[in-house]
């Protein structure tokens, strides 16, 4: 048990770390999308608009903050914290590193590692879907409720696949701890593949993947905020901070979901073919494994931006059909194959 | 909170709010999908609409009265703010109904001035239609590529006289002005550009799995029921039916030149989508034949057809109509012969298509509402006047 000076600091480093690169994120998004749209994107505030975030930000805080006279006062207020809450919590069990070593004490870099990793975050991203249920619900407005109930539909569906495929990991891994699981996916895999997740998995990635661009609400899943059809769905109604909590949060769990993805699929903190701890000191290692983490969880959030701008959006009753044909299918066919190679070789 | 109600007569869907398992949606008229200022109000079943009731006027400026108050040339203006997506081919419509009250036949320089530019019209209007449906089905990007291009062929409208977007182009008897001097080389590298955007939104779209889950067959429509509704345009060969007035019923120097009429089979979304995709080559084509043609003009061949200072048709009615991007834009004009028209009536090719609209978006979700709305064009401007 670690003490828990360190804890507070790591609690309060994640917790910064998380929300500088949220805030980036919505640089990235918009910077990106102008990129990729010949576009030149907010570059106003401080270098190459760097600042805008801070603008937007301070924008939201001092906007003026309107209940619908016809809204359930409770309910609507209710509704971002219930849905930036297990975001901001959810990163908790996810590593962000190997783990540092100073004065002879080992740091791991983790909030909390504990042995229930993955039902945490599951849990958590149930929870998510009441704070857009219950801020649609509150809002009194039709397409709030549309919306709300849209993201009910779309997130029980895409947790049922999320789970499953869950499940083959922790079978390949045989274990719920997410640092164990990092720790496992060194060395080579059949003697030339890095011993990651997506090459045990390759079924189990793309599903994951699918999944959790849903549980994202990122196109082409998009649809409980689908502009274009219900105005801006649960989060209609809202306005100042209460909207900025609604958007803030989603830039969180994809912070969440991209860590997650480096760590079940691409060997976390690895290095392919290369062990860093053995040619780098305690100190530098835990950079060293702190950044290459970053670096590839930066890759998917960049991937989550290069995506939204790409395809178009799903219709309603295709995402559930995805879901529940195509995806629920195969993530038991892909559990089912997974539980038969462990039983044949081990 | 006032309860959506429609007051388009006969139409029972405001007041019964919430009868059995509906539920009443007020689409618009300020909606972000909504394009200008058109509503809908839709008696829903989860996400499936069960019957719609468009609702429209609420961008009604009074254009046919407003024009028995102005000369004929002073119209014009007006005209341009019925399809502001290409108000060029408005203008054109007028001036050419008014020059078959008068009898009076253009020269052919200006016939191909008009006919060039009313192409670029063409061209910027599907672009726009293309741009927002791509951005009502999700995609944002190709929009940005298109309306990159359409800026640039707004450029050329500057050049010529002055105004982007309600151009006023053209006088009635001929053009008021010459193709700019840059147009030739402008031109060229604007062909290359549309043909790159329409390839570039072509990969991200016409193939993609998404776009076509959610176009093929999306408010599908047979051609025994356009023609019913009075389809034109677009709409009507997405279809299969290879309607267009310029191979139909030529008019300028349309009979000349060498270009296909894109159709289509089922009617739905994407056959819209692709027809608009195709027609905007062929109008590359077209535009490149009538330049050519326009070069071997001597530089100082008329512009104008004699015509009077002040325009006084003798007394009659005539009817004359071009294919607009949207379909028939037809001008119903009426002379008493003084200096301004007894009574103009435009045949706007929206509003028979909008008719149509609920029975296109019958058992359809919500979402193909929007993505039908926007294959169909409608522009409030042109469909309220």
């Amino acid at each position: 048990m670690e003490d828990l000076g360190i804890t507070v600091i790591k609690v309060v480093f994640i917790w910064t770390w998380v929300l500088l690169i949220a805030t980036l994120m919505t640089w990235v998004e918009r910077r990106g999308s102008a990129m990729m749209q010949d576009r030149l994107g907010p570059n106003r505030a401080g270098p190459f608009g760097l600042l805008q975030p801070v603008a937007d930000g301070i924008k939201l805080f001092t906007k003026e903050d309107i209940v619908p006279e016809k809204a359930q006062k409770i309910l609507f207020s209710l509704g971002p914290v219930l849905f930036a809450l297990p975001a901001f919590s959810a990163y908790a069990v996810v590593p962000f590193g190997d783990k540092l070593v100073l004065d002879g004490k080992e740091i791991i870099l983790q909030v909390a590692d504990v042995n229930i990793g993955f039902l945490y975050i599951v849990a958590l991203g149930g929870l998510a879907v009441y704070g857009m249920v219950v801020g649609g619900w509150g809002s009194n407005n039709k397409y709030s409720i549309l919306g709300g109930l849209r993201s009910t539909a779309q997130l029980i569906s895409y947790e049922v696949p999320f789970g499953i495929v869950l499940l083959a990991v922790v079978m390949v891994f045989g274990t719920f701890s997410l640092r164990e699981i990092s720790l496992a996916q060194q060395g080579t895999f059949l003697g030339f593949l890095p011993n990651w997740g997506v090459f045990k998995q390759p079924l189990g990635f793309i599903l994951f993947m699918t999944a959790a661009y849903a549980e994202a609400n990122r196109v082409p899943f998009d649809l409980p905020e689908a502009e274009s059809e219900i105005v801006a769905g649960y989060h209609t109604e809202y306005g100042s901070m209460r909207l900025g909590l609604y958007l803030f949060g989603e830039y969180v769990n994809l912070y969440t979901l991209a860590a997650l993805t480096v760590t079940l699929f691409f060997g976390a903190w690895h290095l392919p073919y290369l062990d860093m701890s053995h040619f780098l000191g305690p100190i530098s290692y835990g950079i060293a494994s702190f950044l290459v983490f970053f670096l590839k969880t930066a890759f998917f959030l960049w991937l989550f931006v290069w995506i939204r701008w790409t395809v178009p959006r799903f219709r309603y009753d295709q995402v559930m059909g995805l879901g529940w044909k195509a995806l629920i299918p195969l993530s038991l066919v892909n559990l089912f194959v997974t539980a038969l190679i462990i039983q044949l070789t081990v | 909170m006032r309860e959506p109600h429609c007051n388009v007569p006969g139409c029972d869907l405001g007041s019964d709010q919430m009868v059995g398992d509906y539920v009443t949606i007020n689409i618009g008229p300020s909606h972000p999908a909504m394009h200008g200022t058109l509503r809908v109000v839709a008696k829903t079943d989860g996400e499936t609409v069960i019957e719609a009731e468009p609702e429209i006027g609420y961008l009604h400026r009074g254009v046919e009265k407003l024009g028995e108050n102005l000369t004929y040339n002073q119209f014009i203006p007006i005209t341009d703010r019925l399809n502001y997506c290409s108000s060029i081919v408005n203008n054109v419509a007028y001036e050419k109904a008014v020059e078959k009250l008068m009898g009076v036949e253009i020269p052919e320089k200006a016939q191909l001035v008009r006919v060039i530019l009313m192409e670029l019209s063409r061209i910027a209007d599907h672009q726009v239609c293309i741009g927002i449906l791509g951005v009502d089905i999700g995609a944002f990007t190709p929009f940005f590529y298109q309306i990159i291009q359409r800026e640039e062929i707004y450029e050329i409208f500057e050049w010529y006289n002055g105004a982007r977007l309600t151009v006023t182009a053209g006088r009635i008897g001929g053009q008021d002005a010459d193709l700019p001097d840059m147009f030739e080389e402008k031109w060229r590298m604007l062909k290359d550009g549309i043909r790159k955007a329409n390839d570039e939104t072509d990969k991200l779209l016409t193939h993609n799995r998404i776009w076509m889950d959610r176009t093929i067959g999306i408010s599908a429509f047979s051609a025994e029921d356009a023609l019913n509704f009075g389809f034109t345009g677009p709409c009507l060969r997405a279809c299969g039916v290879p309607r267009d007035l310029r191979k139909d019923d030529p008019y300028y120097m349309y009979d000349q030149f060498d270009f296909d009429i894109p159709v289509g089979k089922n009617g739905d979304v994407f056959d819209r989508y692709m027809v608009r995709m195709k027609e905007m080559e062929e109008s590359i084509k077209i535009i490149d034949q009538a330049y050519a043609l326009y070069r071997e003009m001597p530089e100082d061949a008329p512009l104008k057809a004699k015509v009077p200072k002040i325009i006084k048709p003798p007394a009659g009615e005539v009817y004359a109509a071009l294919e607009s991007p949207n379909g028939e834009l037809g001008f119903y004009l009426k002379s008493d012969g003084s200096d301004k028209p007894y009574r103009i009536k435009v045949r706007p090719p929206c509003f028979m298509i909008y008719q149509a609209f609920p029975e296109l978006i019958k058992g359809e979700m919500i979402a193909d509402t929007i993505a039908c709305l926007s294959s169909l064009n409608i522009i409030a401007g042109e469909l309220d006047r």
